[in-house]
């Protein structure tokens, strides 16, 4: 990693002085993306400035799903507010539930049973998979291959029919508990797990087979929306488009929490820092997350599902800050409690937020059809940005 | 405790477990902060700055003076390459009313550390944009929610509500409830957004 090689570098590419707007000529054109836009998944806006079809500089304009979560935190019992974060990334909302779950009993100071955690595992990996899978189809349908999406979304399915059988809900599925996990796992859920590690390997090698080695795809991708290292860091810029940077880090590893650091798995990387890269390294994620599920499945422990924890949480004065390893990058909750049962304060540190802050230097000089491209590879989600 | 039946008065029974009450919440609390890097900056900064730790997590409260200069070293000279995060706690029965907060993190030191400082209401922050260019929409936020100014930031407007909106939802005085009236009816054409 060359992170510290250069920061000064870092910072003079990163051209801070945006507002600078020279008046229009007749080769400038600004021109409004979104926040109708099938591309933009869900309602984002961008505001291009376009010579001909050349990208000069874009401004992101969110909010438009903004609903106050952290507001509705602090009016909310720690229980109460536990659905909630499962709405803001709500193709991952297994990890949202973990994040908010763990920092909750970090401020406790109570660990969930060694038995929950491999449940916890087992379901985040999951989602992590099907997040991908959702990224991958609508990515690949963005820039025109309208096929992953079929096999991709086929195959998400089953991920959701075992959150579904194990939880009663698929997407927004309140899997966790303050503690622990609520629910047992029910009868067959570790053979069908299995069964379904045993049915998308060679599923993720179709995606592969469709994609890879593509010539459109390759086209698309290659070269497109790159940034450098140093840049990602200065950006804040983590998950899968920070690895593909060629940055090794992942918080299961660096920082372990549940009970990651039980598993073996590699910490995919990319060398370019393009949309093919960020491709390649979310294929290799899927894959990394089947060796850390086969893993858990095969030594779930016997034991309690939770922790021994008051019906009434009410942690003790004090702040915390947890961040786990969502699908797409850093996930943080900040938490002051004042001693009642309401969190006093609840900051989420949302990664679509601070990775989209990436898309302007990533798409400058670009077409825009790649800005399309940039967009579905950083792979955010609207209700996360605008929480 | 009143054993004897014979008593006719009823004595006032719950008051036993009261005073017990008070005496439970012995929770964790802050502790001194010992480690190479917090005696770096203790031996720097003298009183203006207080190197804690609570529950393992380690953080600076600073005096608001030491602010960007600490966070440029930090950067500089300890590798905090990584603004992870910028927030704000409101707390409107201090004098000072907002906690600002860094939360940084350090690739090569694999290590997470927060810094604190305390501002009164009105009063403004130095941008870190230039030491970490992420700030920008972190401080976007702060201000969008709280209203605290960072001055030298480049295009300081709110983020995440519209730009005409008044008012600043996270702090503790705004309601659950609360919108800005004029906003809705003028932009939306209803009468209330509730």
């Amino acid at each position: 990693m060359n992170a510290q090689a250069d920061p000064e570098n870092a910072l003079t590419n990163l051209d801070l002085e945006t507002s600078e707007r020279p008046h229009l000529d007749s080769n400038e054109l600004i021109i409004n993306m979104g926040p109708q836009h099938p591309a933009t998944h869900g309602v984002l806006r961008v505001i291009l400035r376009l010579d001909g079809e050349k990208v000069l500089g874009t401004e992101c304009v969110i909010g438009y799903l903004h609903r106050g979560v952290e507001k509705i935190g602090e009016n909310r019992t720690y229980t109460m507010f536990n659905p909630y974060v499962d709405r803001m990334d709500y193709v991952a909302a297994v990890s949202n539930g973990l994040g908010y779950c763990q920092t909750v009993e970090k401020l406790l100071n109570v660990e969930a049973p060694p038995r929950a955690n491999y449940v916890r595992v087992i379901l985040t990996e999951l989602n992590r998979i099907a997040s991908h899978q959702l990224w991958l189809g609508t990515h690949a349908l963005d820039i025109g291959a309208m096929t992953p999406l079929f096999y991709t979304f086929r195959d998400r399915e089953e991920i959701l029919k075992i959150f579904e059988k194990y939880c009663g809900a698929r997407l927004t599925t309140h899997a966790f508990r303050i503690g622990g996990c609520q629910y047992e796992t029910y009868r067959g859920f570790e053979k069908e797990v299995k069964n379904y590690l045993q049915y998308l390997a060679p599923h993720i090698d179709e995606y592969e087979e469709l994609l890879t080695t593509n010539r459109i795809w390759l086209e698309r991708t290659k070269k497109v929306g790159v940034i450098s290292a140093a840049d990602a860091i200065a950006l804040g810029v983590t998950g899968p488009v920070l690895r593909a940077s060629g940055v090794k880090w992942d918080i299961r590893k660096a920082q372990p929490y549940a009970n990651y650091s039980a598993f073996d798995f590699d910490i995919p990387t990319g060398e370019n820092g393009d949309t093919y890269d960020r491709y390649l390294v979310r294929m290799a994620e899927m894959r990394q997350s089947l060796r850390i599920i086969e893993q858990a499945v095969n030594g779930i422990p016997e034991g309690p599902i939770m922790a021994k924890v008051p019906k009434v949480i009410k942690p003790p004065v004090g702040e915390v800050y947890h961040s786990i390893e969502a699908p797409k990058g850093e996930l943080g909750y900040f938490i002051v409690s004042d001693g009642s049962t309401q969190p006093y304060r609840v900051r989420v540190r949302p990664p679509s937020f601070v990775n989209l802050q990436a898309l302007d230097i990533m798409v400058r000089g670009l077409l825009v059809a790649d800005v399309v491209a940039v967009i579905g590879t950083l792979d955010i989600v609207l209700g996360e940005v605008d929480r | 405790m009143t054993e004897e039946p014979k008593s006719s008065l009823p004595p006032p029974a719950p008051a036993p477990p009261k005073p017990a009450a008070p005496a439970k919440p012995a929770g964790p609390v802050p502790v001194p902060w010992t480690s190479a890097l917090a005696e770096k900056y203790q031996a720097r900064h003298g009183s203006s700055l207080e190197a804690l730790t609570y529950l393992g997590q380690n953080y600076f409260v600073v005096d608001r003076s030491l602010i960007p200069g600490m966070l440029q070293l930090l950067r500089d000279e300890d590798q905090f390459d990584y603004c992870v995060d910028i927030t704000a706690v409101h707390y409107p029965k201090r004098e000072k009313q907002f906690d600002v907060l860094w939360v940084l993190y350090s690739f090569v030191r694999n290590e997470r550390i927060r810094v604190k400082t305390q501002i009164a209401d009105g009063e403004s922050l130095p941008s870190v944009v230039r030491i970490w260019p992420t700030a920008n929409w972190l401080e976007r936020e702060v201000y969008d929610m709280f209203g605290i100014k960072f001055d030298g930031h480049p295009d300081l407007k709110r983020i995440l509500l519209p730009d005409g909106w008044k008012g600043h939802p996270l702090r503790k005085d705004y309601s659950i409830l609360q919108q800005d009236q004029e906003w809705v009816q003028i932009n939306l054409g209803i009468e209330s957004g509730q």
